[in-house]
């Protein structure tokens, strides 16, 4: 990344710009998010309303989305941000602001998706329409530019990240979404829920996990024998290029085969199709950024602190672990945190073979045209990927020592 | 001619004789379909697919290279600079939204068709370019910047002339990771039905004929590995360039 200087020099100069800019003019990155909320507002619907599961959705405008006082209500709430946003406030302000107004955008579309269907009502869905989608957007990224302005620490960040998430829950347990499509989606199918649930996370993590078992011991391999490394990143890299889906469907067979012929395989769950197919494109795709950041880990030592440690007469194994291994770990765990991110995404195409997960909700929905569904697989995935980029960068920067981090500030 | 050259030369004549005569090469995959199922795909043209297929990823590109590489010059001059911590922690969080969830959240609002994919292969191919381009212009030495600007150049011939000259090997590289990425990403837009190669491997998954799972893997992987190097040689000789001209 950027040399540590020049972002230094750089992060001066937003400063100061930052300084000279508040004291003329609206806030410009907040008039470019209103402008938008607004265009939102206006030219899209805030709900949609279908008759029935698959019907074409009829939009509804915020105005008659919502009884007339609570519609109003909303949109003073709208207005009062925005001005709040459109203003050089601080920092921590636009943070609190953006949180309650997009807590209170969560509440409308749950209270107009009960306005729009009355009770006995039980085909008709309501699924929250454009205008909610861009406004909360627009919040969103508002705050997140607030955390950003904030400089928030790391422990600051997880703290937020689990105040969303509790806040998240809440609202769902509460039951104030009960009455919005994606929700009648998941009471059709709660338990089949949780059990593609489980099997998209046994997927991702446990393919992590095998990954980082052999990919760390790989990777020191790697870095102490010169000779093997060009060789195997390379095939790595090489394995990396096949698309996905084709990785997926290629080790079909030959798992087919080893679940039929090789003694207790079966018993352990290989076999052709389900999980084990998945489960093995996810390991391979984990391995080359475990081996290639543990290498990089190792090469980023200086040569300083090994030099030293050989001077306080540590053996090679006392170095390796103590000097070695505590100074690359940062950048294993980088490696960590695009391995996790990758593979939440792409369990997505376990889907896609019978291996379950979210995918399955996914390519459901796409083949039966229902939006609902492929939100109900999609949402999820996109969830826990953001929150687990979000955990993991706070830890790799938690893990990074204080000069490097002070650097790189 | 080196073997690297030579191996690369057979490959390149293999993959065009393979797009332009694939029943030729029935006998190599016809152990891998299941009895008696056709052993090369012949609903649509392999080669008409390969084009489709390369014509949406290249499309998709380079609409992401122009609207990234022009963010990435508004959000580093200075009336833009405001933009700069913003842009970099959404290009980093842009990062986490998974291709298959981006083209799932695009087909409701698209439809089916080309479209959702492209707006799916251009949204992701945003991210890789903005950085890459976004490094390239804010790791120029200040001594260049300060030569530049003490032979009187205005800011736009400094960028024009200076800066995005020397930050074109990074942005080469980004505009690299977007296409392969991109490429291999395409095939899970057959899934709604865009003409890609991914077609190909999705009637392979269906009829469960590993034949034709093999062939659309074969051809996508050996297009990402010829896109991958002749960037990367473009690369080489760029930087080359550029640090000889630093060097006068």
């Amino acid at each position: 990344m950027a040399g540590s200087d020049l972002a230094e020099e750089m992060s001066g100069h937003t400063d100061t710009e930052f300084q000279v800019n508040r004291r003329s003019g609206p806030d410009r990155l907040g008039a470019l998010l209103v402008a938008i909320a607004a265009a939102g507002l206006v030219f899209q619907p805030f709900s949609l309303f279908r008759a029935n599961r698959i019907v074409a959705a009829k939009p509804v405008w915020l105005l008659s989305a919502l009884p007339p006082l609570e519609a109003w209500l909303v949109l003073a709430v709208v207005i009062a941000a925005s001005a709040i946003l459109l203003l050089r406030t601080r920092p921590a302000l636009r943070l609190i602001v953006c949180a309650l107004t997009l807590a209170v955008l969560a509440l409308a579309v749950g209270r107009s998706g009960v306005f729009l269907t009355p009770p006995p009502n039980s085909y008709a869905r309501v699924a929250p329409g454009g205008s909610f989608w861009i406004v909360t957007f627009a919040f969103s990224i508002a705050l997140a530019d607030a955390s950003v302005r904030l400089r928030m620490s790391p422990l600051g960040r997880l703290a937020l990240l689990a105040l969303t998430g509790g806040a998240l829950w809440l609202l769902l347990w509460s039951g104030a979404w009960d009455s919005l499509s994606i929700l009648r989606e998941y009471a059709n199918r709660a338990d089949v829920f949780w059990r593609e649930a489980r099997v998209h996370l046994l997927l991702a993590v446990g393919s992590l996990a095998v990954a980082a078992v052999v990919g760390i011991p790989l990777g020191i391999l790697c870095f102490q024998v010169r000779s093997i490394r060009a060789t195997l990143l390379n095939s790595l890299n090489i394995l990396q290029t096949i698309p996905s889906m084709a990785l997926f469907g290629l080790l079909i067979a030959p798992l087919a085969w080893i679940g039929a012929h090789v003694p207790g395989a079966s018993a352990i769950g290989i076999a052709g199709i389900g999980i084990a197919p998945a489960f093995v494109a996810l390991f391979a795709y984990s391995l080359l950024p475990m081996v290639s950041n543990t290498v990089a880990g190792l090469q980023s030592v200086p040569r300083e602190a090994r030099d030293a440690a050989r001077g306080m007469g540590m053996t090679t194994w006392q170095r390796f672990f103590e000097v070695d291994m505590p100074l690359a770990f940062p950048v294993v765990l980088t490696g960590i945190r695009i391995v996790l991110v990758q593979n939440l995404g792409l369990a997505v195409l376990a889907g896609l073979i019978g291996g379950g997960g979210f995918g399955t909700f996914v390519f459901q929905g796409i083949s039966q045209t229902a939006t609902d569904l492929v939100l109900l697989g999609a949402l999820p995935t996109v969830a826990l990927a953001f929150a687990a980029a979000i955990m993991l960068d706070a830890l790799v920067e938690i893990a990074n020592p204080v000069s490097v981090r002070s650097a790189e500030a | 001619m080196s073997p690297g050259a030579l191996f690369r030369l057979v490959f390149v004549v293999v993959l065009v004789a393979f797009l332009a005569v694939p029943q030729a090469f029935a006998p190599v995959f016809a152990p891998f379909a299941s009895n008696g199922a056709p052993a090369i795909y012949t609903q649509s043209g392999l080669l008409t697919l390969t084009l489709s297929h390369l014509a949406m990823v290249a499309v998709a590109t380079m609409a992401a290279t122009v609207v990234s590489v022009g963010l990435a010059i508004l959000v580093t001059r200075p009336a833009g600079r405001e933009f700069l911590p913003l842009s970099r922690s959404i290009a980093n969080i842009g990062q986490t939204f998974p291709p298959v969830a981006v083209l799932a959240l695009a087909v409701p609002i698209f439809g089916f068709g080309p479209i959702p994919t492209l707006i799916a292969l251009f949204l992701y191919g945003l991210l890789p370019i903005f950085e890459n381009t976004l490094t390239g212009l804010t790791t120029i030495p200040p001594s260049v910047q300060e030569a530049a600007r003490g032979v009187g150049m205005t800011a736009l011939q400094r960028l024009i002339g200076v800066e995005l000259p020397l930050a074109l090997p990074l942005i080469l590289a980004g505009i690299r990771l977007t296409a392969v990425i991109s490429l291999g990403t395409a095939t899970i837009g057959s899934t709604v039905a865009a003409r890609t190669l991914g077609e190909v491997i999705i009637a392979g998954l269906i009829s469960n004929n590993t034949a034709f799972v093999l062939q659309g893997g074969l051809i996508v992987a050996a297009l990402a590995f010829f896109i991958h190097e002749g960037f990367a040689t473009l690369e080489t000789a760029l930087a080359r360039r550029t640090r000889g001209a630093l060097l006068i």
